[in-house]
């Protein structure tokens, strides 16, 4: 029981019950899908790129909590980022959620998304924490195809 | 094998399953998986095997590995013997009238891609229709959509309703003179409808159209005659019918096999070569091409027999008390709704919970060492239908107890709880 606490912590069970930023964007300067075929994971997210800043992102879809929740916070934490801290944070959630956080690593900038440790206990879990995180990530790097982790 | 128990239970005449012993038949079901006695549900994506099955894979390797059907010497006449032999097992299973209708393939997806890429290419044309149904796994959509796209034909689906059941008037209706092969399961994956094959059959076999049926999650639980079925294709799977993986059987009504082209060539299919002109070999060699799964082919006749020393009427029996008590047992659970309410099912329980996604479920019972299936079950069309991403899926077999459909509704608990439901 202990694991699935780590796992389904208060915090990620809040954002799958009330996802944050959960809508459509209007004047998204960019809109792409993600997609895990092996568990029907999908969401469209909406990002409003301006000079390198994140000023709104947003995103819908359906999936499990993990999923559902990482994408949630994942989007309260990325608003106001430059896409350079963003994709930094992509990096240090890869890292957490597989296990392969270098010593020097501080996940403490990670901030709330700490809660995601619990993940790396649970390998199955894993494309459903980043699948979010890859869309944004092929957002930044400017694909707009639909993003699998397949 | 079967036991009655005529003292204390005098009333029964039905010889019960003693599932128990049979357990012990299953190495694998002695297992833990993280710390708890693993509780087996996902029989529906593969059996677990015997150990006699695993001893004929080990047995041929280790006492009689060599190529078959070539050779003079000892080993290779062995194990041409041997394999020749579960041929005929199988054929007896299947009461097939001939051995030369059994045709060894990969599993249930080769055996309906061996027909679209033969009888498929060379009998439907423009404008012409295959026909499948609204239960159909993947393997029987895809391939039937790959000759329609070559042969700019039409893929036609039989619906089916909220319970998962077919509409057979609708089936009726869409059989007309452009249809050229009816392909439908015989028991659904996603939800366990078994579906009236016999009839179908019959109603397609007045338009003289060709029936192929997936067979691949009836043969775990029911005898199958197809000559009483009368079906001209019939395809399953060793893996789920306690045999090996990398092993199934395309049944075919001889003339039907004779007629058509050949799949793969290569050597074993062939009577002789020259660069001029290649003279293809009898059936069922025509459709064998190349070195086979020699040791799966030997395994999967001792499956055949494994399953034919038991008695059917009392697997199905426990499968049928099996499923209705996993069936009341979970739908009361809160927040469980059952997917899949046909009449007539197989022993698989599909399900959805109130704010909980199938994958969160999956997770918390694997933490008890319970292994279920999560997700669309290679059937997106069901749940795109259903109006879901997904479902939980709890699949049976005759080794399968109602402790373990108690564990598994402990654990449905524990998921409510979990998520604070």
């Amino acid at each position: 029981m202990n694991e699935l606490r780590a796992l389904y912590q208060e915090v990620i069970l809040d954002h799958n019950k009330s996802p944050r930023n959960f809508r459509r964007m209007e004047n998204a300067t960019s809109v792409v899908e993600g997609y895990n075929p092996l568990c029907g994971d999908h969401y469209t997210i909406y990002l409003n790129v301006v000079e390198n800043v994140v000023k709104e992102i947003s995103f819908q879809g359906a999936g499990c909590a993990i999923s559902k929740a990482s994408a949630s916070m994942m989007s309260t934490i990325l608003k106001g980022k430059t896409t350079e801290e963003a994709e930094q944070l992509f990096n240090q959630f890869h890292h957490l959620v597989t296990g392969t956080a270098r010593a020097d690593e501080d996940i403490e900038t990670l901030g709330r998304l700490a809660a995601f440790a619990g993940v790396s206990e649970f390998p199955a879990r894993v494309k459903c924490a980043s699948l979010a995180w890859h869309t944004v990530h092929s957002a930044l790097q400017g694909d707009q195809k639909v993003i699998s982790t397949e | 094998m079967s036991t009655v128990n005529s003292i204390a239970l005098p009333f029964v005449t039905a010889s019960m399953l003693d599932v128990e012993r049979i357990r012990k038949d299953f190495p694998l079901l002695s297992t833990l998986v993280n710390g708890h006695p693993l509780v087996y549900l996902d029989n529906a994506a593969t059996s677990q095997k015997p150990q006699v099955v695993i001893d004929a894979l080990s047995d041929y390797y280790q006492e009689y590995n060599s190529n078959i059907h070539r050779g003079v010497h000892y080993l290779s006449q062995k194990a041409t013997d041997a394999y020749e032999e579960s041929r005929l097992r199988i054929q007896k299973f299947l009461n097939a009238e001939r051995p030369q209708e059994i045709i060894f393939v990969r599993g249930t997806t080769e055996a309906i891609n061996l027909v679209a890429q033969t009888l498929g290419r060379t009998s439907v044309g423009p404008g012409d229709e295959i026909l499948v149904t609204a239960l159909e796994h993947h393997a029987n959509i895809v391939p039937w959509q790959m000759v329609c796209e070559e042969k700019r034909a039409v893929l036609k689906v039989v619906p089916m309703n909220d319970e998962g059941e077919l509409d057979l008037n609708e089936f009726q209706r869409l059989l007309n003179t452009r249809t050229k092969i009816v392909a439908i399961t015989h028991v659904s994956n996603a939800l366990g409808t078994i579906n009236p094959v016999n009839q179908m059959t019959q109603l397609a076999h007045r338009h003289g159209i060709p029936v192929l049926i997936d067979g691949a999650q009836a043969v775990p639980h029911m005898r199958v005659d197809v000559q009483e079925l009368d079906c001209d294709f019939y395809a399953f799977s060793g893996h789920k019918m306690f045999g090996p993986t990398g092993i199934g059987v395309l049944y075919g009504k001889r003339k039907r096999l004779e007629s058509m082209p050949p799949y793969q060539g290569g050597g074993d299919m062939i009577k002789s070569v020259s660069f001029e002109k290649t003279v293809y070999n009898d059936l069922p060699y025509k459709f064998e091409a190349g070195t086979p799964n020699i040791a799966g082919g030997i395994a999967l006749g001792v499956a055949v027999d494994y399953l034919n020393g038991m008695d059917i009427h009392a697997i199905q029996s426990h499968e049928h008390d099996l499923l209705e008590y996993a069936t009341e047992k979970c739908a009361a659970v809160p927040g469980v709704r059952i997917v899949g309410r046909a009449k007539d099912k197989a022993s698989v329980v599909s399900f959805v919970m109130d704010h909980v996604h199938p994958h969160d479920i999956g997770t918390i019972l694997d933490a008890d060492g319970i292994a279920i299936r999560t997700g669309h079950h290679c059937a997106q069309p069901i749940m795109t239908r259903l109006g879901i991403p997904a479902t939980a899926r709890a699949s049976f077999a005759f080794y399968n107890t109602q402790d373990e459909v108690d564990v598994l509704v402990r654990g449905l608990h524990k998921v409510n709880e979990v998520f604070g439901v």
